[in-house]
């Protein structure tokens, strides 16, 4: 059942492909119908596996001489992942209704990314994997080329060639890894119980990562991630914050600790107080913590904030998931999914919202527009996606930052600290841009109300589709935090399946 | 009554109604206001009945619902009970809001909205005072400073943008610091509820979890329970706020509209307070103990700094705010005093338990002077068109004699004149803390004659002396804004003649505090 998410996808792009060319909203019932479908999928394929179990989908021979299968199964966290991909491929669409340039290649092409998505999540081959993994970074070009905005095409070049950059990285460290274990299988699973010496894992293990911490937006490498948030077309920065970059947090877990988790141990040297790999990139994952929010609150474009606070939230992925214990990677897991929704519920707003209406994503120009009168429905959205994205508990980000901050206190406690200060500046920039953009003060006096009356009527009024997508996100965020247990069940369990093992190896559960 | 969730009811009825008012939008402006009402005196109802309900001679925990499992992962249940302190609470948060509303009755702009943040306002209120499970109790904490600040922000004087931010910002730096600490607590005993946290506080078993768990080689030196105790409380002290964590107040205060400070200064500073009874000294009785000397300073100094700084003010609510900050450190003073002592001597236990019920009268009383004053200055601000500086009136009292009176009556029970409310908190607190405390009592005392000072120059600059000609025409009270006031006033009167009426219910629950606190 869950396999028919990839399947449905990519079939759908054929179909909106081929769509004549006379109907011009087909494409877009289309592609909703099939994200639909996707995620009736997805939900039933969650409930029908039971919470702890890996449940194998399809597992055919593709390549046997070089032991490479066609190998899809889940288990909690895919399941997690798979959910959010389903619910962000029906927000982005729904915000996606009124491209009218090309509709067809759109929708197609995003169908695409989706299919390739939920074909990572579902791969437990790790040459399969790597083929999904690639096969997504090439909608994501072309959907940022040809219907972006600011500076598309170098934002999209730069986009392609850092995941490429990531991917070969990771290639190397896989294709060395399939070596050593003896050229014979290129199952997870397998690989995950074959005892790699120490030696070699300690140069894989990093290699891995930070290839796919790339994609992560791992700092330093994240500076593709803003330029390319700011370059791509709504549905697509919804996609790339929501759901992409968790393919390089996803990849970290799956491929790089969970095939090579020696290569956290700690060295035999010191380097400037730090003893491990796992010390210096949870600094650098904290520093991304910190130093996204600090350059968020002094951007000027409302989508550069956006973008900046998105690198912020992956560092808490990224700090979960180096913590090794079972708190924190379930908040990693679960910060994973709290911030494709939210991220999206943000883009949604900057992009769809408030750029297709004004043409302007400056906050001085925003700030005279007094855009909470003009178009309320956004001005409470951003509001709520503010208060979503700050960690304010009732929603599921609060849920997931206890969690990574659970398992940095016991892992990292001076990082905690630090991490702290990084929420306390993630409530200043959404407060500035909050201000800014919806909230400013009109600069002209009170005697010039009829012209504001005017103003506000020319800004179109929220549409439909626009209405279902927010209550979608906000509705899904709500939910899972006031009752994380709907994930956290999901979650939980994972952690006691065999390729797990690592975690208990060493007593750091 | 015993199968109805009474305390789940009362939070989440005002929530209800938040949504409900919403939902009214634009046409029905004037409708909201009314909806509100009906759901706040509804409440208001809910509240006398728990409190009619509620059994005196008990200082346990009443009305208990759960636990009941909600993140099992993360140790969570839903857990909710008052004793005194909390009903009380829920009684002033009930009295408060409707206080408030009538305060913002002639708010046109966005009624519906502005009616529907303060329900929302008051469930999270509800809701910190009724729970008794770290997760649950901070979602409703951060939950409450979101209406407040949009009602800051969108409803205020001038400078309100500023100054809600800053209200928001600090206030959420002082939370992100308590929940870092229970973190660190729910790493080393794995639970985030108050009553157990507060058993392993008291026989030690905290600093041992503690120490063992989070036992990191940089904290060798120093007690792990000591940094995390610290962490947790600055975030109350923020919130109270005690000096030097004060300063976002007074501009909160000062550009708030009427309903929003007449809520902040009532019932949110309260907050505060409550943690610090709630959760800092049942769960940090030791470390209380180890610190007291300079807290106490701290609780003597905002007492004498925030009366001599009201003193000096000249816009009337910034006056009054300082004055907040002020009472509410004789909370604080008597809270400490209480800390100082952890042994059973029993001649300390009684000076202890008169500290405690006069902190828990003084919240109650100071909650209602306080909003009836704010109340006072609005309709000041409203008839003279936005101006609230101490010297632009003047002679007030021949032209608007029961305004002068009534408020002559707040401004009085304010400075603690025997016979009205605020008198016999304050007493108890420092027959209480005297004994305990005498040398942070006696300094404190200074803070009382400097309140007496400012109130009166206060009364004296804007009711007596010359008429300033400018208000020659100003209207007296109405008969509706005087309907209104009986009922905060004749309470005055009520609980300075006759305080037996919360001493009654909250004395056991004193009794019982001081208990827990003996180990």
């Amino acid at each position: 059942m869950l396999a028919w998410t990839i399947y449905i996808s990519f079939l759908g792009a054929a179909v909106v492909l081929l769509l004549p060319k006379g109907h011009a909203r087909a494409p877009r019932h289309v592609a909703l119908l099939v994200a639909v479908l996707g995620f009736v999928a997805a939900v039933s394929g969650t409930l029908e596996t039971k919470p702890g179990n890996l449940l194998t989908i399809a597992r055919i021979p593709w390549i046997p001489s070089l032991g490479i299968e066609f190998h899809l199964a889940a288990d909690g966290i895919s399941l997690t992942l798979v959910l959010l991909t389903a619910i962000a491929a029906i927000a982005g669409i729904l915000f996606s209704w009124d491209v009218a340039h090309r509709a067809k290649e759109f929708f197609a092409l995003f169908l695409l990314l989706i299919g390739s998505v939920y074909g990572v999540f579902l791969s437990f081959d790790l040459f399969l994997l790597l083929v999904f993994y690639e096969l997504a970074i090439i909608p994501k070009y072309f959907l940022i080329a040809v219907w972006g905005s600011t500076r598309k095409e170098y934002g999209a070049m730069k986009l392609a060639l850092y995941s490429f950059g990531g991917s070969a990285m990771v290639l190397i460290g896989v294709i060395a890894a399939y070596a050593v274990a003896g050229a014979r299988s290129m199952n997870i699973l397998e690989l995950a119980r074959f005892p790699f010496p120490q030696s070699f894992q300690m140069w894989a293990f990093p290699v891995v990562f930070v290839g796919f911490g790339i994609l992560a937006g791992l700092w330093p490498f994240h500076t593709w991630a803003p330029t390319g948030h700011v370059a791509a077309p709504t549905a697509g920065s919804m996609l790339l914050a929501g759901v992409v970059m968790k393919l390089g947090a996803y990849g970290c877990l799956r491929v790089a600790i969970t095939l090579f988790p020696s290569g956290l141990d700690p060295w035999d040297f010191t380097v400037l107080g730090l003893d491990s790999w796992r010390d210096a990139l949870s600094i650098l994952a904290v520093i991304g913590i910190v130093y996204g929010a600090l350059v968020a609150l002094v951007q000027q474009d409302f989508k550069f904030v956006i973008g900046y606070s998105s690198v912020s939230h992956m560092g808490f992925v990224l700090l979960g998931l180096l913590t090794l214990n079972t708190v924190g990677l379930s908040g990693a897991v679960l910060q994973m999914f709290s911030h494709g929704i939210i991220a999206g519920l943000l883009f949604a707003v900057v992009g769809r919202m408030v750029y297709d209406r004004t043409h302007t994503r400056d906050l001085p120009s925003l700030q005279v527009m007094s855009l909470n009168k003009a178009i309320p429905f956004a001005a409470v959205t951003f509001t709520i996606a503010n208060m979503a994205a700050m960690g304010l508990p009732g929603f599921s980000g609060f849920v997931a930052e206890l969690q990574v901050l659970i398992g940095s206190w016991r892992a990292f406690p001076s990082l905690a600290v630090l991490t702290g200060f990084g929420i306390v500046v993630s409530v200043a920039y959404s407060l500035r841009v909050l201000q800014s953009a919806f909230f400013g003060e009109r600069a002209n006096s009170a005697t010039n109300e009829v012209l504001e009356e005017q103003r506000h009527s020319e800004l179109e009024q929220i549409t439909i589709p626009e209405r279902i997508g927010a209550m979608l996100l906000i509705g899904t965020s709500l939910i899972i935090g006031l009752w994380p247990r709907l994930l956290l069940d999901l979650i939980g369990p994972t952690f006691d399946l065999p390729h797990f093992d690592w975690l208990r190896r060493g007593g750091v559960l | 009554m015993n199968g109805i969730p009474l305390l789940t009811l009362v939070t989440f009825v005002p929530l209800l109604g938040g949504f409900v008012v919403l939902g009214l939008g634009k046409e029905w402006n004037r409708l909201a206001r009314w909806v509100a009402m009906g759901f706040s005196l509804g409440v208001l109802l809910l509240a006398l009945i728990l409190w009619h309900q509620f059994n005196p001679g008990s200082g346990n925990l009443q009305f208990e619902e759960g636990p009941y499992p909600w993140i099992p992962m993360l140790g969570v249940d839903y857990r909710v009970g008052v004793d005194g302190l909390g009903l009380l609470m829920v009684m002033l948060s009930a009295i408060a809001v409707p206080m408030a509303m009538l305060a913002s009755w002639r708010i046109m702009e966005r009624a519906s909205l502005y009616f529907g943040l303060v329900l929302f306002l008051q469930g999270g209120l509800f809701g910190t005072f009724t729970a008794l499970n770290f997760f649950h109790w901070f979602i409703y904490w951060e939950l409450s400073l979101i209406p407040a600040f949009f009602l800051i922000k969108l409803w205020g004087g001038p400078r309100c943008a500023k100054a809600a931010t800053q209200f928001l910002v600090y206030t959420m730096a002082g939370s992100v610091a308590l929940l870092l600490a229970f973190l660190a607590i729910f790493l080393a005993t794995g639970k985030f509820d108050f009553i157990e946290l507060a058993d392993m506080g008291r026989n030690g078993a905290l600093t041992s979890a503690l120490s063992d768990k989070l036992g990191w080689t940089w904290l060798n030196t120093l007690s792990p329970t000591l940094i995390i105790f610290t962490a947790a409380f600055v975030g109350f002290a923020v919130k109270v706020p005690l000096i030097p964590f004060h300063t976002w107040l007074p501009p909160a205060y000062a550009e708030a509209p009427t309903g929003t400070t007449m809520l902040l200064t009532g019932v949110m500073s309260k907050m505060g307070v409550y943690g610090f009874l709630r959760i800092l000294l049942p769960i940090f009785p030791e470390q209380m103990r180890w610190v007291v000397t300079p807290l106490l300073w701290l609780a003597v100094i905002t007492i004498v700094f925030s009366a001599s700084a009201a003193f000096v003010q000249r816009d009337l609510k910034q006056m009054l705010a300082y004055s907040s900050i002020n009472h509410l450190g004789y909370c604080l003073l008597g809270i400490f005093a209480v800390a100082r002592f952890t042994g059973v001597d029993t001649a300390a236990a009684a000076a202890k338990t008169s500290a405690l019920n006069g902190v828990l009268l003084q919240m109650f009383n100071h909650g209602l002077t306080a909003a009836t004053l704010f109340w006072f200055i609005g309709m000041l601000e409203q008839r003279s068109g936005g101006l609230r500086g101490v010297d632009d009136f003047g002679g007030l009292r021949r032209i608007a004699p029961v305004f002068c009176g009534l408020m002559g009556i707040a401004s009085f029970a304010s400075l603690g004149l025997p016979g009205l409310n605020n008198f016999i908190g304050e007493f108890l607190i420092f027959k209480g803390a005297f004994p305990l405390v005498t040398w942070a009592t006696s300094l404190s005392a200074v803070g009382l004659l400097l309140t007496a000072i400012f109130l009166l120059t206060l009364l004296e600059r804007v009711f007596y002396g010359p008429l300033n000609a400018r208000w020659s025409t100003m209207p007296d009270l109405t008969l509706r804004e005087r309907i209104a006031l009986v009922p905060a006033i004749a309470l005055m009167f009520v609980l300075g003649i006759y305080p037996q009426l919360i001493l009654g219910v909250i004395n056991c629950t004193a009794v019982q505090m001081v208990k827990d606190q003996t180990f």
